[in-house]
């Protein structure tokens, strides 16, 4: 497959958070207004204003010591991604695919589309829409460095290595090596998305001890729901949650 | 750090205990996640499980302020289970020396202890000596009276059920670390330790490093590659300004700040230069008169000469046995003795222990110039909570400075490598650099002095030279130049000839006859005609990670010092996959030579290649007199030996290892404000300090810097689920963090990563429960608003007996619902 993708190793993120400054800084985009709410998470959901968040889940592990999980969430620029499928009808030209790199990039366009639409289509729960204007925004992969060379702000700042980019292929075989080396220290250990996204994380346990929309089982396929579409003639936005309805019911 | 960055990813076992590499040194990772590619086991040891706990192979929690105890049950587990590296422990270190009759230990005490004083008469932790005055030695390592038998003796108490009861920490899990740290006493294998001020704020802070490193020489880990004992600093340049003498015990490169009863620089110069009547023995301190000697020429020029003691009654001498630290010089100012202060690119008011004490301190004084990037509690202390501006006396002045990217000049790592730096911006509006602000200031003092002719013992003014300008502007190239030393006459040195004004290529060719200066010895190397070594650029390309030719590290490009005792004693290294030296006999045309990073000293090794001795070696650790490094090491202000000792404020009422419960000779201080509570019903609860990645220091520099703020906006406490749910405190609730000094409000972080303690029972079920909080210290009442108070209101000002740095790392508080 041509084009880029992130390779996310959370065996060596140590949530120092330095992508998600970083992206904040390249993007300029402002800090919001948080409060400290018992967690070392802030802010605590992705926003307009934050496309990269490092997620902290703690738990006892069965030996009675802690397990602290570290989830730098993000977009994962879908191969085939549903939310320009939603956009489509409504917003065409709202969500374009970038050619060299297969990034998913929202245009001011998209403000024509229904935000409930994409952000319900989004099976990750990445998008988010701007109050009062319509605007929706998420990670751009950072394209306009990309395109000029250079590596995305999140993966030139992490020190250890957890953050990776370049082509698909090679991030592929990456991960598929990391896995290999991890697996006998973390036996549960799984990379997601190597089929159809262009971002994957390599998880030392179950996806959802990191994150509620750490890992889905399959993106729904464009033309499954194209078809549907005709056939039933119901709005994307009951689909979706049909759809998601039938995969927590078959999950 | 005995070692660099770097070179932690040459480790076998890294130990983090003590620090909190992850969130306060995020880079480090880098090589500590390099390690573990590669196989390395990573060890995190923490009374809470922190970032760097959560990467690590194994994890355990102990009480905070009982590290000496958790150590100290580990040097009895590797001498009990032979796990020491004998050869290097017999020929390398002083386990083979035997003790003087008048060292002994009962009941938590040495021997030479004064109650009346607090203080001990160290001169009772001597050795034996022969008729030539060399001490003696069994290398066979079963003298009774030999270090080895008597630290083992020591630490004998410290078996697994004492120090389980003692740490809270199981005891299997005291096993299972003790098993994976001591696996690298083997040849070839190597354990680093990655500390920082979990273990130095205490008033036991000198000897948990002690108790480190007399682990790190049983198992051979000094010298090394992957190995030492390495202090992670806490700013980028603390390094460098401690080797500049910020502190006040000390004179540039680690020379002793004279005392009152050093009259004469010949006084001063035999009192500090150490002897030794083993031939084998370097004894490089030997050299101290001609670093001294050339520091005062630095000082004074032309003005300083022999028939002057080179200027040396021109400064301060310290009070006999009179301490001038951080805690000593609040404490004074509190009691009103102190006029005026600068408080310069610091925080006191925030990052000081006891900052009630610290704040009332600042109000008895007569003016305080600020020098600082943004308002802080310091500067504005007068309109802080409590504080009625009308009553305050204080003149408070605040000078704008520049930013590190606003500089050009060197900073030093932790790594001990100074990398000059360029300046990126000029600094906005009227901040100006350090250096132009010192320059002119002092410009402005000497002017005073000379045109008063009453002034007061005017010569150190005037006297100083002080020539670090181009076109009238501070220039840091004049400076670093001056620190690396001058020759002051054309002259012949070891073969080589100099013109005056040529700057010294290394330390070996300084003299105490006036003839060199430097201003640094220790960075005599770092600047000479061949230009500014600190600006050096070359990554290397295969190796163990030395980059010999990247910047400029101290003492003479000493990548890995102690690195003689990296080889066996015909100079082989014990580990041929990390080799940092190894002798080569066909080198320098068969004459032999070190190749590798540059060698302790360039003398052969111990043994000639068939096995007899070389006379012309020396022993490897040369900055000790006898060139053995101390496993017994009677410098220390509370012992040779570590022993466990309490927190001033611990839960506990009895120490399980002797009647003493604390420190004998921890700094403790007298006035109103100094209250210490322990086992008090009132504060029940061990508390303890840190930082997190998000947040520097005080917070000066990041509460003001919004995507920083908004990723860790107010003060928090951590508490295990347990003490919430008896306090009644749920995750986010508002509480009241209170001890016998002070009190903040700040968020309650209700977690798993706390657990409670069981402390003080034979087995950890039958102890008593103790629990732990922690919170960090970034936060002040300045900005923003409702991001809380520094939790340095709720730290006490006692400290270590060596250098007094305070124990915000273990003390006693409350936990209530705001």
């Amino acid at each position: 497959m041509s084009g880029n993708a992130f390779f996310i190793d959370t065996t060596l993120c140590t949530a120092c958070r330095g992508c998600q400054i970083a992206c904040k800084q390249w993007n300029q985009l402002p800090a919001t207004k948080t409060e400290q709410w018992g967690s070392h998470q802030n802010p605590q959901d992705l926003s307009f204003y934050t496309y990269k968040l490092v997620r902290f889940t703690e738990s006892l592990g069965p030996d009675g010591k802690p397990r602290w999980y570290f989830f730098p969430d993000q977009c994962r620029h879908c191969v085939e991604p549903p939310c320009k499928e939603a956009a489509e009808d409504a917003a065409p030209g709202g969500i374009i695919i970038d050619g060299p790199t297969g990034a998913v990039l929202y245009t001011d366009k998209l403000r024509k589309a229904k935000a409930g639409d994409i952000v319900e289509s989004c099976p990750f729960n990445i998008p988010r829409v701007e109050k009062g204007t319509g605007y929706m925004s998420k990670c751009t992969m950072c394209v306009d460095r990309v395109n000029n060379g250079l590596q995305p702000a999140c993966v030139k700042t992490c020190p250890t290595g957890a953050m990776n980019y370049g082509n698909r292929d090679e991030m592929v075989s990456l991960a598929n090596q990391r896995l290999a080396e991890v697996k006998s220290k973390f036996p549960k250990a799984v990379v997601t998305g190597l089929d159809d996204l262009r971002c994957f994380y390599l998880l030392a346990d179950d996806p959802g001890k990191y994150h509620q929309y750490a890992s889905v089982d399959r993106v729904p396929g464009v033309m499954d729901r194209k078809m549907a579409l005709k056939k039933i003639g119901k709005s994307l936005r009951e689909l979706s949650q049909e759809w998601n309805i039938l995969h927590k019911l078959v999950g | 750090m005995t070692n660099h960055w770097i070179d932690i990813r040459n480790s076998d076992c890294i130990l983090i205990m003590g620090s909190n590499a992850a969130e306060n040194h995020p880079i480090s990772f880098k090589w500590v996640t390099e390690a573990m590619k590669r196989g390395a086991k990573l060890i995190s040891v923490d009374p809470r499980f922190t970032r760097s706990s959560a990467k690590a192979d194994f994890y355990t929690a102990l009480r905070s302020g009982t590290d000496i105890a958790f150590l100290g049950g580990m040097i009895k587990y590797i001498i009990d289970n032979n796990k020491y590296f004998t050869e290097y422990v017999a020929e390398y270190t002083n386990a083979a020396f035997i003790l003087a009759d008048t060292y002994s230990f009962q009941d938590g005490l040495f021997s030479g202890y004064d109650p009346k004083t607090h203080k001990y008469n160290k001169k009772m932790w001597a050795f034996e000596k022969d008729a030539n005055g060399v001490p003696k030695k069994d290398r066979s390592l079963q003298d009774p009276r030999c270090v080895l038998q008597q630290l083992k003796n020591h630490f004998s108490r410290y078996d697994l059920g004492t120090v389980s009861a003692i740490t809270g920490t199981p005891k299997e899990d005291l096993v299972k670390v003790y098993e994976m740290y001591s696996e690298t006493g083997q040849r070839g294998k190597a354990g680093t330790i990655m500390y920082a001020m979990g273990w130095t704020q205490h008033t036991v802070g000198t000897q948990n490093i002690r108790t480190m490193a007399i682990i790190q020489l049983l198992l051979g880990n000094m010298g090394v590659a992957g190995g030492g004992v390495n202090a992670l600093r806490g700013e980028s340049n603390v390094q460098g300004s401690t080797d500049h003498c910020i502190l006040f015990h000390i004179w540039p490169g680690y020379l002793k700040t004279p005392s009152a009863t050093d009259r004469t620089l010949a006084d001063y110069n035999k009192r500090y230069t150490p002897k030794t009547n083993d031939p084998l023995s370097a004894n490089w301190w030997g050299n101290y008169p001609k670093y001294s000697v050339s520091l005062l020429k630095s000082f004074f020029g032309d003005k300083a000469t022999s028939l002057n003691d080179f200027g040396y009654s021109w400064l301060p001498k310290l009070d006999e046995g009179k301490t001038y630290t951080w805690l000593d010089l609040f404490d004074v100012m509190y009691k009103g003795d102190i006029k005026g202060f600068f408080a310069w690119g610091q925080n006191p008011a925030a990052s000081g222990a006891h900052s009630n004490k610290t704040r009332q301190a600042l109000t008895k004084l007569d003016w305080m110039v600020n020098v600082n990037i943004f308002p802080n509690e310091t500067g504005w202390f007068w309109k802080g909570p409590g504080m009625d501006p009308k009553k305050i006396k204080t003149e408070c002045f605040f000078l704008p400075v520049a930013v590190s990217v606003e500089k050009e000049g060197s900073i030093t790592n932790s790594g001990r490598w100074s990398q000059w730096r360029y300046q990126a911006a000029e600094p906005p509006g009227e901040a100006r650099d350090d250096g132009n602000i010192i320059i002119s200031l002092m410009k402005k003092v000497k002017y005073l002095y000379r045109k008063d002719a009453t002034a007061i013992f005017p010569d150190p003014i005037l006297n100083l030279k002080w020539d670090y300008t181009t076109n009238g502007k501070y220039d840091p190239h004049k400076v670093a130049k001056e620190i690396n030393g001058y020759f002051q006459t054309d002259m012949i040195v070891r073969g080589k000839s100099f013109k005056k004004g040529d700057l010294v290529p290394s330390f070996a060719f300084l003299q105490d006859d006036g003839s060199t200066s430097s201003a640094n010895w220790l960075y005599c190397n770092s600047y000479t005609n061949a230009g500014n070594m600190a600006a050096r650029r070359k990554r290397e390309k295969s190796g163990i990670g030395l980059n010999l030719e990247w910047a400029w590290c101290w003492p003479v490009n000493r990548r890995i010092i102690y690195n003689r005792a990296s080889v066996d004693k015909y100079g082989k290294p014990w580990d041929a996959e990390h080799p940092v030296i190894r002798w080569d006999s066909s080198a320098k045309g068969g004459k032999g030579g070190w190749v590798g990073d540059v060698p302790d000293g360039g003398w052969p090794p111990m043994l000639n290649a068939d096995g007899t001795p070389n006379p012309k070696t020396k022993y490897p650790f040369i900055m000790k007199p006898e060139g053995h490094a101390h496993v017994f090491g009677p410098g220390r202000a509370e012992g040779p030996f570590p022993e466990h000792y309490e927190p001033v404020e611990c839960p506990v009422e009895k120490n399980l290892m002797s009647s003493q419960l604390i420190n004998p000779v921890a700094a403790r201080y007298g006035t109103d404000a100094d209250v210490y509570k322990t086992c008090d019903p009132r504060y029940p609860f061990v508390a303890t300090t840190y930082r997190v990645s998000e947040h520097w220091q005080t917070g000066v520099m990041t509460r003001w810097q919004p995507w920083l703020l908004e990723a860790q906006p107010q003060l928090f406490v951590e508490m295990s689920h347990e003490l919430a749910k008896l306090k009644g405190v749920k995750n986010g609730d508002k509480v009241i963090v209170e001890s016998a000094r002070g009190k903040v409000e700040a968020v309650a972080m209700v977690t798993h990563r706390f657990r409670p303690f069981r402390i003080g029972g034979k087995t950890v079920e039958g102890g008593n429960v103790v629990h732990q909080v922690g919170l960090p210290w970034h936060y002040g009442w300045v900005y923003p608003e409702g991001g809380g108070d520094s939790a340095n209101l709720l730290t006490p000002s006692t400290g270590d007996a060596n250098t007094r740095i305070p124990e915000t790392k273990a003390f006693m508080v409350n936990i209530r619902k705001a």
